[in-house]
């Protein structure tokens, strides 16, 4: 019998699970990120190995206690693409055994479909193209809730209402089988949520979050960035998501281009991975004019680096704060907060100035 | 007329290339090549100033010796390498060097081209386009870039055949150690050159892994990792295999942090098992006692186990 497991990134899981039911078994979910995971994880990694990885490793760790014997890893871009065989080196020799799949430069569907194939001979390819539309469909609601969510829980009047419509949402989600219950589940949700009562003042601050996908998207790699900027009354805007992902991977050219045009002239040419996206948002922000910008990356992520120099200098020329920071296992939450705060502090300071300059 | 005078950082990818890019331009008419000198330490302060702290220390070297050439040269020449084969990557940093170094120097004349085999943009044709930026005629550039391809070729068949002849005449009473790294760490007269010549004076026989053929190391990379896609990394994980029958230890040279190699010396630390091996981090805070301390045991225990084997 397959116990088959993953790493946790965000929610995701709840869009991915029809995917994972197609390789014929059970799925065992490891258990939430906690600081235990991180500690495992940390234990057994390379040392400059990036934060993804350690918490990847985690994940898969916790998971094998728990029984489990068939592991997933995807993979591509930068360092992401070679995860699965050191992982998979690491692991046996820790002296686990398992199966594991490795979609490293197999994430498009005919290549995803036959490496399924080959592992559970008995799916139907037309059950696959089903779940691979269940999958999107459920990762676009996903996506799209939750962005609603991110900008507008700051503002709830009653605590706590946002965040149990989220729950009972992704209980649903999990549960549908069906496009059209993706469909009708996600309506429902997004419909209540625009009816719950919100209190948002004109002038808020608004900041925006770019960065590396996994520290971006795990809110446990990043000391819960997003919802501590919220419970303060900021605006948290973030671009990057699955979603996003999936549309630059599938309009692949037409979105590099776009991008590079968004990013001149502080990129001419591609960086890598995710650095130009990173750009090219931080760029439209500062002509829109919002408040202040937040990169986070993975320490030692070389994408992200590339970035660094362009965003210092867009900064300068927009006189854009953003705030840089860069997570590992030995980073302290305290100091990312007291930082956060600081860079808060900053960005209301500078808001009352310019008010008060607006009214003389 | 006054010269055109291009700049080489002396870092990254000119101990790779240097043959082809110094004759490249030496051929062309009315230019003059400046480089700039082996790394020092004002360079590498200067490096570490002027760069995000997390980058890896050889990006610090590169940026610093580009410093040193800001306002000495009309061009400052620096390639965008991408992929040099077919479906395989490099490193992101060599993606981005053009991007950071323009980023970093305001209004800095670059030159450049970009080499990505994936999407068939080649050497050749990059040369050229900088050939044409610089005024000359066709007929020069394909002429200077035949010369200094074959020169660059020759150059190489050199050095292998070096290696070769140094592992047929080796002394077997001396411990033969492979340096398992970049060629700009290698070969970057502060760090690289400096712990070859420490293991030197130990008595210990060198082989390098970049003097490599680069099919047959492609080839017997297989062996230790299935997945791996940077070029580079490939040909060094290759040369262990390739060399692994006649050396005593492996020395890993590691930038801190370098993105590749820290995953890539793990999985050959954890598939090596009978071959003793150190892995030496190299940064720009580096301790001179500490290092030649660590060198020295190194050499003491390989000398040791040569000894016993030979009994």
């Amino acid at each position: 019998m397959y116990k088959i497991s993953f790493p946790h990134m965000g929610n995701y899981y709840y869009a991915y699970k029809p995917m994972l039911l197609l390789l014929g078994g059970e799925i065992i979910v490891p258990p939430p990120i906690t600081k235990k995971t991180i500690e495992l994880g940390f234990k057994h990694s390379p040392e400059a190995a990036c934060i993804p990885f350690k918490y990847n490793l985690g994940n898969y760790i916790e998971a094998l206690d728990l029984g489990a014997n068939v592991l997933v890893q995807a993979g591509g871009g930068c360092r992401f693409g070679y995860y699965g065989e050191v992982q998979k080196e690491i692991l046996k020799s820790l002296g686990y055994s398992f199966t594991f799949i490795k979609l490293t430069n197999k994430m498009n569907p005919i290549a995803m479909m036959k490496a399924f194939k080959e592992f559970n001979p008995s799916m139907k390819r037309t059950t696959f193209l089903h779940s691979l539309a269940l999958t999107f469909a459920r990762l676009y609601y996903l996506d799209k809730v939750e962005n609603f969510v991110r900008i507008n829980v700051g503002f709830q009047t009653k605590a706590g209402t946002y965040e149990a419509t989220f729950k009972k949402f992704l209980n649903e989600l999990g549960d549908t089988k069906t496009l059209r219950a993706v469909r009708s589940v996600g309506k429902r949700t997004l419909a209540d949520l625009m009816k719950i009562e919100i209190n948002k003042p004109k002038d808020v601050v608004r900041v925006g979050v770019v960065g590396e996908l996994y520290v971006v998207m795990e809110p446990f790699s990043n000391f819960f960035l997003e919802k501590e900027l919220s419970q303060k009354g900021i605006e948290v805007h973030r671009f990057v998501t699955v979603s996003s992902i999936m549309k630059d991977f599938f309009l692949k050219h037409f979105m590099l281009t776009l991008q590079l045009k968004h990013a001149r002239p502080y990129l001419r040419r591609h960086v890598g991975a995710h650095g130009t996206e990173s750009v090219a948002i931080a760029h439209r922000l500062a002509k829109k004019g919002f408040d202040g910008l937040i990169h986070v990356k993975p320490f030692a992520c070389m994408p992200e680096i590339n970035t660094m120099p362009a965003l210092h200098k867009l900064s300068r020329d927009f006189q854009f704060p953003i705030i840089y920071f860069s997570f590992d296992s030995q980073t302290s939450e305290t100091g990312i907060k007291t930082r956060l705060e600081a860079f808060y502090d900053m960005l209301m300071m500078k808001k009352d100035k310019l008010k008060s300059q607006n009214e003389n | 007329m006054n010269k055109i005078k291009i700049g080489i950082p002396r870092a990254l990818l000119y101990h790779k290339y240097n043959i082809l890019w110094s004759n490249f331009f030496n051929n062309l008419k009315n230019v003059e090549v400046v480089v700039s000198p082996e790394t020092n330490k004002e360079i590498i302060s200067r490096g570490s100033s002027l760069t995000v702290d997390e980058s890896c220390l050889s990006m610090k070297l590169f940026i610093g010796h580009v410093d040193y050439l800001v306002g000495k040269v009309d061009y400052v020449f620096i390639p965008r390498m991408v992929s040099v084969r077919r479906g395989e990557e490099l490193c992101t940093k060599f993606m981005g060097l053009t991007e950071t170094v323009r980023n970093i120097f305001d209004n800095l004349p670059v030159l450049s081209y970009t080499v990505n085999k994936s999407t068939f943009r080649f050497e050749f044709m990059g040369m050229m386009r900088v050939a044409l930026k610089l005024h000359q005629s066709p007929i020069t550039a394909v002429r200077a870039y035949i010369i200094a391809h074959r020169k660059y070729k020759e150059h190489f068949e050199k050095r292998l055949v070096g290696q070769d002849n140094k592992i047929k005449n080796i002394d077997r009473t001396k411990p033969v150690v492979l340096i398992v790294s970049h060629p700009y760490t290698t070969y970057d007269g502060f760090f690289g050159m400096h712990i070859s010549k420490i293991l030197g004076e130990q008595g210990i026989e060198l082989l390098y892994s970049d003097i490599v053929n680069p099919e047959l190391a492609h080839k017997m990379s297989k062996n230790l990792s299935s997945d791996l896609y940077w070029t580079y990394n490939k040909e060094m994980i290759g040369a262990i295999e390739i060399y692994k029958p006649y050396i005593d230890g492996i020395i890993y040279l590691v930038v801190f942090p370098c993105g590749p190699d820290a995953l890539v010396v793990n999985l050959c630390q954890n598939k090596i098992k009978n071959i003793p091996s150190a892995v030496i981090t190299l940064d720009e805070l580096q301790g001179e006692a500490g290092l030649k301390t660590r060198l020295e045991s190194f050499a003491d225990i390989l000398k040791i186990r040569k000894s016993r084997t030979n009994v």
